[in-house]
């Protein structure tokens, strides 16, 4: 069985196709969805096509299985309408398939299986990346707020600290925040460093 | 308590009924509120939609017809009580290739059989198979363009290449020389223009003076299910949309639509679609199209079960469906004119007598008979005099030579 997956961040494509790979399954091709993609994907006659379902190239793909002669007949979305739970859980993590009609359900299902799998574990890596270049940028902020208050009231690093929290508690707001509106203000008076 | 509904859009002006419902405070008023949701492509809009991640959409009005027809995945039936807006689209193409068309742009958009003649004889000149780009199979541009080209005897699906990309991707398809141009609703077109890649070559609303656009569309068993919360939506939107046809309020409008979250583009491009001072080339005077996009006065937003079945006469005309009595029905009914009614009964829109009309029979503004209040309906007329009656689409696509 070909497998295409068009996909442009190239970690997403990777994280898939390994695990299709470790499936089993080896004719497996990555396209970017890039100038002539339609072109070489219909060179390739793949029997099954998977891609992010937010990709702005989906309409011309779908166009191209419509007037395409290379594919067999269009290729419904997902294997199945009576499939509820499938699609609903392909959907939630983001993942559109294409199958050339005629293709056997028991022969799709596992790959669509292991494609909604590892988008998700591809989404938890996402996320946790992101959540860690926040806490990143919120460690600079926190320092620059208390060198700030170290400079100015002549605090020590930990007295800074202790003062930048309890101003968040008593507002009842994130010490992140708190250290920003430090910072603005002492940027607007002319103050910051 | 509040309801809170999904609503998938994509980024374009004709987004602007749904954005000032939910920013003006007209939802509010209905106790709802919109989670609108930005999508890029039609494919992701339509899915979302189908597979119940939102409750409703903005969608192209052939794509709800195709949708509940099955033209491109499995059948599911969807309704639409409300028309998002009427107009608003416009066809551009690359500056040199515009070059062999009338160069006064006013003249040239004023005249579109002409120029439908003009762009026939451009394709031979052109130093490729012309590439235009359309946003979708089944939108309102791709069968406007194919039916303006037909009328200079250009074969849509032979003579140039039909391109299908969603909008937002358009000027940066021209700037990369992928397409030579294409038709997509505001304010894409516009941005083409300024950034100096295109010019205007037709405007939707030269093409047919009443174009049917975007829809609201549900699917039919939500809608069924939740009459109270549709009725409540609709006569949201029937305030927003008087709110959005006032010409005051063309520049807060414009303002809430370039925001990152909804259109992203420039408010003064965005404003030429909706005060209708069209810039043709870049850097030359606007050209007035009043009625460049509608929102409400003409019960614009009326769902006129003959407008769905137009673009079901075209979607037969370019072979996309074969043509019988079932089909005819299951088109027709994906306009939902009783929904219409019921929703706006108390309001003070002014409601037809009717929910079948003849399209593109009128020249001039026309009072009609109307339930309730004044209605007076603006001229309709497609450029090539052509009338639609929807008693009669046998007729009608006989009326087409050579016959596809």
């Amino acid at each position: 069985m070909r497998i295409v997956i068009i996909d442009d961040s190239g970690l997403r494509a990777t994280v898939l196709e390994e695990g299709l790979r470790e499936a089993g399954y080896d004719d497996i091709h990555i396209v970017p969805p890039r100038g002539a993609f339609v072109a070489r994907l219909e060179r390739m006659a793949p029997d099954v096509v998977l891609m992010d379902l937010g990709s702005p190239s989906r309409d011309t793909l779908e166009e191209m299985l419509i007037v395409s002669r290379a594919l067999a007949k269009p290729i419904a979305m997902f294997v199945d309408q009576s499939d509820d739970s499938m699609i609903g859980a392909a959907i939630d993590a983001g993942v559109s398939a294409y199958v050339v009609d005629g293709l056997r359900k028991e022969r799709v299902r596992p790959v669509l299986e292991l494609a909604v799998r590892r988008f998700n574990a591809f989404a938890k890596i996402q996320g946790e990346l992101d959540e860690a270049r926040t806490a990143l940028s919120d460690r600079k902020i926190i320092d620059r707020a208390k060198s700030i208050l170290m400079n100015q009231r002549s605090l020590s690093e930990q007295d800074a600290y202790a003062l930048l929290r309890s101003s968040a508690m008593n507002q009842g707001k994130k010490i992140v925040e708190v250290a920003q509106a430090l910072i603005t203000a002492s940027d607007l008076l002319g103050g910051g460093l | 308590m509040m309801t809170e509904l999904k609503i998938a859009f994509l980024p374009l002006t004709d987004a602007a009924v749904l954005v000032a419902a939910q920013e003006r405070g007209f939802a509010e008023e209905e106790g709802l509120r919109l989670d609108l949701i930005r999508t890029t492509s039609w494919a992701t809009l339509r899915d979302r939609l189908v597979y119940g991640q939102v409750h409703g959409a903005q969608m192209l009005a052939p794509l709800a017809v195709a949708v509940t027809l099955g033209l491109s995945q499995q059948p599911a039936a969807i309704a639409a009580p409300y028309k998002l807006g009427v107009n608003g689209n416009m066809l551009v193409m690359a500056s040199d290739f515009a070059k062999a068309l009338e160069p006064d742009v006013a003249a040239r958009l004023a005249d579109p059989l002409g120029t439908a003649h003009d762009f026939a004889a451009a394709i031979g000149l052109w130093r490729r198979k012309p590439i235009i780009g359309v946003v979708h199979r089944f939108s309102s541009h791709s069968l406007m363009l194919r039916y303006w080209l037909a009328s200079a005897g250009v074969d849509p699906d032979k003579d140039v290449v039909l391109r299908v990309l969603p909008p937002s991707l358009t000027v940066e398809a021209m700037r990369a020389g992928e397409i030579d141009g294409f038709i997509a609703g505001e304010p894409w077109g516009s941005a083409a223009v300024e950034a100096g890649l295109a010019e205007t070559v037709a405007i939707g609303e030269r093409i047919w003076r009443r174009g049917v656009e975007k829809v609201l569309a549900f699917r039919e068993s939500w809608l069924e299910e939740n009459p109270e919360t549709v009725d409540r939506l609709l006569r949201a939107l029937a305030r927003a949309a008087a709110w959005c046809d006032d010409p005051a309020h063309h520049g807060t409008l414009a303002d809430l639509l370039a925001d990152p979250r909804y259109v992203d583009q420039p408010a003064e491009l965005i404003g030429r679609a909706l005060s209708g001072q069209i810039v043709a080339r870049a850097g030359e005077a606007p050209i007035a199209n009043p009625d460049f996009m509608l929102f409400s006065r003409e019960a614009t937003s009326f769902p006129w079960r003959s407008q769905a079945l137009w673009i079901y006469s075209q979607l037969v005309r370019w072979g996309m469906v074969e043509h019988d009595a079932v089909t005819v029905a299951k088109a027709g009914g994906v306009f939902r004119p009783d929904v219409y009614r019921r929703a706006l009964a108390d309001s003070d829109v002014p409601m037809p007598g009717a929910s079948m009309k003849l399209e593109g029979a009128m020249d001039l503004p026309l009072a009609v008979g109307s339930r309730r209040g004044e209605l007076t309906l603006g001229p309709d007329r497609f450029f090539d005099g052509r009338v639609f009656d929807p008693e009669k689409i046998e007729e009608f696509l006989a009326s087409f030579v050579p016959a596809r």
